[in-house]
């Protein structure tokens, strides 16, 4: 059931060199570059996103996610899942408005996996970069590299991931859209959304808790994922996988690596989820199939290299 | 005869690159890390990851040589790690012939993480 969060609304990541994260993120993925704040975080966003910014990086000597937050659709709702999130059981903070310049205050929750979720409702709307919202144009001129359009989701290793759906369903009103479940009905992947997108998180069953494997960049077209494929190898930049088609959730995707190290995605196409489907089951023994459905062989690396 | 001194000037320096743990050595361009250098030379003896210093997996114990190093994940080498030579083979950049040791990426406890697999996925 639906609780009032709308999407995702931004993720902060932890970089070991922000001039070079800045190559990959502003240069390669073409999100457009917001601003830099007092702490030397920058901000950064996908060219039709309507709000603020919605990637912020943070230079540290650990890579990974410092947390990834979800917009609301009122004050109110924050302040009704603040009191649930407390009666879960989770830790939670307040962090005041604009300790991320533009953005409202939030309420920081920790969760069984280990890693940090925000919710938030208020930020600064600067519209989506270089249209008007009046009789807008079809794109914007001056979008470099693979030309983002957005910060879609991403996927994230932890322990209890069963613990974290009870979290995300319950308190949050996420939909459970899509499973891999083993042969004695354990589920150790889960595709989780809030509206109608075949994920705007997802968990991996992991025994090192909070970990990150992917932030995920939406493009419109699979022409637009091989586009990015090309320009992987121009720029040498250390490849994954793909270009190649998911099973879970069908998207047409390439996975390669930031300058740190951490898994970056751009992906088109994929499934949609109305709140009364039920989840889509895979397999454990088709697991293959169901994370590169072209191969059907799965890759250690895919599977085990984490930030 | 200019063509020929141009020739020479920009043959790369390279450097010999011991893996004694898995009797193989290649040779890394100069300016190249450790891990990029093995690639190109298509060997395999160093586990390959997300080659920017994050993932832990091309984990290696460094026994001789000079190289220069860039910042690496403090989650894979701490500061006693670095006392006893091991880095991550990615963000270490030869200077000379040297001399490692690989596979020293502890998979979390609970993983069935085996770096034979990595190497024939390689």
């Amino acid at each position: 059931m639906k609780k009032g969060i709308m999407r995702p609304g931004h993720i902060q990541l932890r970089v070991l060199d922000m001039e070079e994260a800045l190559k990959h993120y502003r240069d390669l993925l073409g999100l457009i570059e917001v601003e830099t704040d007092e702490q030397g975080r920058v901000y950064l966003k996908g060219w039709t996103e309507v709000d603020k910014f919605s990637v912020v990086l943070r230079e540290a000597d650990e890579p990974g996610m410092d947390f990834v937050a979800y917009k609301c659709v009122s004050e109110a709702v924050v302040d009704q899942l603040h009191q649930e999130l407390l009666e879960f059981g989770c830790q939670v903070e307040e962090i005041p408005a604009d300790e991320l310049n533009g953005c409202g205050r939030r309420i920081r929750f920790d969760s069984p996996t280990g890693h940090f979720f925000e919710i938030f409702a208020s930020k600064e709307q600067t519209g989506k970069w270089g249209v008007s919202n009046t009789n807008p144009e079809a794109w914007p001129r001056g979008l470099t590299g693979m030309k983002a359009t957005r910060f879609d989701h991403c996927l994230l290793y932890g322990p209890n991931i069963a613990g974290t759906l009870d979290l995300f369903q319950k308190v949050l009103g996420f939909d459970l859209a899509e499973q891999v479940v083993d042969d004695k009905d354990t589920r150790i992947a889960q595709f989780l959304t809030v509206g109608m997108k075949a994920h705007d998180v997802a968990f991996i069953e992991h025994p090192e808790p909070g970990k990150l494997h992917h932030v995920s960049f939406f493009l419109d077209t699979w022409n637009d994922v091989l586009r990015a494929a090309d320009l992987i190898s121009m720029n040498d930049v250390s490849l994954d996988i793909g270009p190649t088609r998911h099973g879970l959730t069908h998207g047409k995707t390439i996975y390669f690596f930031d300058p740190s190290g951490n898994r970056s995605e751009v992906f088109s196409g994929g499934d949609y989820h109305y709140s009364d489907h039920p989840p889509v089951t895979w397999s454990a023994d088709k697991l293959g199939k169901a994370i590169f459905y072209h191969d059907r062989v799965l890759n250690e690396r895919f599977l085990t290299v984490l930030t | 005869m200019t063509e020929a001194v141009n020739q020479t000037n920009t043959v790369k320096q390279h450097f010999r690159i011991r893996v004694i743990n898995r009797d193989q050595e290649y040779s890394c361009e100069a300016g190249k890390s450790l891990l990029t250098g093995m690639e190109s030379d298509y060997e395999h003896c160093i586990n390959i990851g997300c080659r920017g210093g994050g993932c832990g997996v091309c984990k290696i114990r460094i026994l001789e040589g000079m190289y220069q190093q860039k910042r690496m994940s403090k989650a894979h080498i701490k500061e006693q790690d670095i006392e006893q030579g091991f880095a991550l083979a990615c963000r270490i950049f030869p200077s000379g012939d040297m001399v490692i040791e690989s596979d020293h990426q502890q998979a979390p406890a609970g993983t069935q993480q085996q770096s034979e697999k990595d190497v024939k996925n390689n």
